[in-house]
């Protein structure tokens, strides 16, 4: 068995500082120059280039002017910092398919968006009352983006068709037409109306 | 079901299996010693380890020796995780000053990582630093996977051995694993990753603004014990990074799991796009598929490999198909609410309960039966969610006992034990002395078979019914009735299978969940580990038979129907009635 020790050690502090240290190490060496952006986060920046945000992280909105993301099951916003270190990560509800309090939260939400909006009596889209499985889903469904333009065009003041054309611009469809789900990033969607409702101001 | 979700299951088998042949030559002329196109790059690394180590390459080992080698090395790798989680907090490259993880957790996370589970009881970007995430975990997760490869190659020598003791030398085994295969792929995949999204950087965590900063309202106890009503603005968002991509790459490739970050690979910068998602679940499945051809071309008739990877499918398609149609379903007590659940050109639809949109419920399906065939179990959605019979499928594939696919290594020397019970089943009937690939299978190696296909179902039952009984079980449960039970039964076929997925409802960084996974992981891994090497030596040590009319031909498609059955029966007897009173009782509720 002794002569196994040697063996053991070596090898496990060899492979420790190949796989653990110059394998990372050289990955972020090569990113930080051919894919730097992605490799630290895919932040957004505003017009007066402050970053606003990771283009793949989702952020909560409430007011009726934007577009709202999906029901984060983490209350009330995942990867928030109240004071100082990092507290709620992101996570799914865990809700079981047959358990009451999945019900009444479904509920809830159906209930938010119709009061939000009463002149919308078409169903909701599923999307949109349920909680995503990470708390941090940058996406909704564009049935779901559909679904709130007519709220968010009054909020704004703006042209409904004006703001559907918007929904429509920002629609991904499935990665080469077959893999995911068609989807609109809610923060690229919200940042283009803030946008767009400057222009019109300027305009007036 | 749509068009397109066949397609994509379509697209996914068919590239999974046109990579098998390939990766599983190259992975033969890796362990064979021949020239693979990587000695130049690789060579002189694999040369000077044996040279500091003092290992003579072409010495060999009997099976004890070996299964010395594995454990010692094992257990060193664990200790080197649980020191690195103590003492995290006064080590370097710890940018965010996390503090040292607790002694349980810290253990259970240890066995975790070694065992090739990846349980995972913690969130990654609050409790363990880049230090640990790299030199602990991404580590571990190159070397237990390298681990069960070499098992599994030492068994493929016990089955073509002479009269020897010899069933090669773990070092090298693991060294070329190692530094030839999980490697260089890992390396591909990780900057194949980053380019479409996921984090790979040492800076610190970032903190942005929020476009629409958030009031709320938060409950608070004051110092007098009372608790008041407070009003909080919310202006920032933080954004956690670290060396993701680099340890996302080998927790598929290598079938560990252990996300990153708290939801695994749900988390947008651990896979943003169906593009990165495509290639995830792709690495999941890929080396333990690709690992059947190479059993194949190690015994010199690949027809034995594909007859496996054949018994594999059939178990695996099926399972597939069915977990994506009962999520496309939805949740029939949703229409009442006026909620659209239909698939379209403009949603997924189905149940979209913790699932991500950029997914949908395709997308999670198929991840969800691929990770639990493969004993990976990282999650792309939230599995406690799933309807009752789309919570099934990664149930029962874990409870077959991860040979469907299985880990990387550990999931073909799984099902080669299913086949020596199915070979002796069939010598029974028909009344002749089993013989698989020349070898004559008696008493002993039944035994150890028995013992590989039967301890961890024990383990799963035994844990799931003390869990039940117990306050500091049960009071871990989030749902209630039958979906509470299934938490639990969930939570032992994962960690007593190696597989580390979860119904995360379940709060189990608890002392009780955290110090019973661990022993039960350890057991799970170790006690099959060594029972299978004991196999090859013993398998090794016996003479060759030459094949006759008496010999039950191992490489058609009656034996690949034969080892399904005997797979599927066991699996079936020994969990019926745990999934009648989980999922199936829930299945009822739901729909009647």
């Amino acid at each position: 068995m002794w002569s196994q020790c040697r063996p053991a050690i070596v090898v496990l502090i060899l492979l420790s500082a190949v796989t653990g240290l110059a394998y990372p190490l050289l990955v972020t060496g090569i990113v930080a120059v051919v894919f730097s952006w992605q490799a630290n986060g895919s932040v957004l920046k505003n017009g007066a280039g402050k970053p606003v945000g990771s283009r793949l992280i989702g952020q909560y909105f409430s007011e009726p002017k934007y577009f709202w993301p999906r029901p984060s099951a983490t209350s009330p916003v995942p990867y928030t910092s109240y004071n100082g270190p990092l507290e709620d990560c992101g996570s799914g509800s865990n809700l079981g398919p047959t358990n009451p309090a999945l019900f009444a939260a479904v509920q809830r939400r159906v209930a938010r968006l119709r009061a939000a909006d009463p002149a919308e009596k078409g169903p909701v889209p599923v999307d949109m009352v349920t909680s995503s499985a990470s708390g941090l889903d940058p996406d909704i469904s564009p049935a779901g983006a559909y679904y709130q333009v007519a709220r968010v065009a009054k909020a704004r003041g703006l042209p409904v068709a004006e703001v559907k054309t918007l929904v429509k611009h920002f629609i991904r469809g499935r990665d080469f037409g077959i893999l995911g789900a068609p989807r609109v990033n809610v923060l690229e969607l919200n940042l283009a109306l803030n946008r767009l409702s400057l222009d019109n101001q300027s305009k007036d | 079901m749509t068009p397109n979700a066949w397609i994509q299951m379509g697209v996914f088998l068919l590239v999974l299996v046109a990579l098998v042949k390939p990766l599983g030559a190259f992975m033969a002329r890796v362990y064979e010693g021949r020239p693979c196109g990587l000695d130049k790059p690789v060579g002189w690394m694999e040369r000077l380890t044996y040279r500091l180590a003092g290992i003579k390459p072409d010495q060999p080992m009997n099976w004890k020796t070996y299964a010395i080698a594995v454990l010692l090395f094992n257990l060193l790798g664990g200790l080197v995780v649980y020191g690195l989680q103590r003492l995290q907090g006064s080590l370097p490259l710890n940018p965010e000053h996390l503090g040292a993880v607790s002694p349980d957790l810290a253990w259970n996370t240890a066995i975790s990582f070694i065992s090739n589970t990846d349980w995972q009881s913690y969130n990654g970007e609050t409790t363990v630093s880049y230090l640990t995430q790299m030199l602990g975990l991404t580590v571990q997760n190159f070397v237990s996977a390298a681990t069960g490869m070499a098992v599994l190659v030492a068994l493929i020598r016990g089955i073509r051995g002479k009269q020897t003791e010899n069933i090669g030398n773990f070092w090298v085994d693991l060294v070329r694993s190692t530094l030839y295969i999980l490697l260089p792929l890992s390396f591909i995949l990780a900057l194949a990753l980053v380019s479409q999204g996921v984090v790979q950087t040492l800076a610190p965590y970032k903190k942005v603004s929020l476009i629409q900063p958030i009031r709320y309202t938060q409950s608070t106890t004051n110092a007098a014990g009372k608790s008041v009503n407070q009003t909080v603005w919310v202006k920032h968002q933080i954004l956690p990074l670290g060396p993701a991509a680099s340890q996302i790459a080998i927790k598929q490739l290598g079938t560990n799991g252990g996300g990153f970050f708290g939801v695994n690979s749900a988390h947008p910068f651990e896979n943003p796009n169906p593009i990165s998602n495509f290639l995830e679940v792709l690495a999941i499945l890929l080396i333990p598929a690709a690992l059947c051809y190479t059993f194949g071309r190690m015994v010199g008739d690949t027809r034995q490999g594909w007859a496996i990877f054949a018994a594999m499918m059939i178990i695996f398609v099926p399972l597939m198909v069915g977990c994506v149609w009962a999520e496309h379903a939805g949740n029939p007590k949703f229409a009442a609410l006026g909620v659209n659940q239909s698939p379209s050109a403009l949603m997924s639809g189905g149940n979209m309960e913790g699932k991500e949109t950029r997914f949908g419920v395709t997308d999670s399906a198929i991840w969800a039966a691929a990770t639990t065939a493969a004993s990976n179990g990282s999650v792309n959605s939230m599995h406690d969610s799933y309807t009752p019979l789309g919570g099934l499928v990664p149930m029962w594939l874990m409870e077959l006992g991860e040979v469907i696919f299985g880990g990387v290594g550990s999931g073909l020397y799984g099902m080669l034990m299913f086949v020596i019970v199915a070979v002796f089943i069939a010598g029974l009937m028909v009344g002749r002395t089993p013989e698989y690939l020349g070898k004559k299978i008696e008493a002993f190696e039944m035994k150890m078979a028995t013992i590989c296909v039967l301890v961890p179902p024990a383990m799963v039952l035994m844990m799931t019914a003390i869990a039940c009984v117990t306050v500091m079980g049960t009071s871990a449960i989030e749902n209630p009735g039958a979906h509470g039970f299934s938490e639990i039964l969930y939570w032992a076929s994962s960690v007593g299978n190696n597989n580390g997925s979860a119904f995360a409802g379940l709060s189990t960084n608890t002392v009780f969940y955290n110090i019973a996974g661990g022993i039960v992981m350890w057991i799970s891994r170790y006690f099959l580990i060594v029972p299978t090497l004991a196999l090859a030596g013993a398998l090794a040590r016996k003479k060759q038979i030459p094949v006759s009319s008496g010999t039950l031909p191992t490489h058609d498609a009656l034996f690949a129907g034969w080892l399904v059955a005997t797979v599927v029966l066991i699996g079936a007897l020994t969990f019926l009635p745990a999934l009648a009173l989980g999922p199936i009782v829930e299945y009822l509720h739901l729909w009647h």
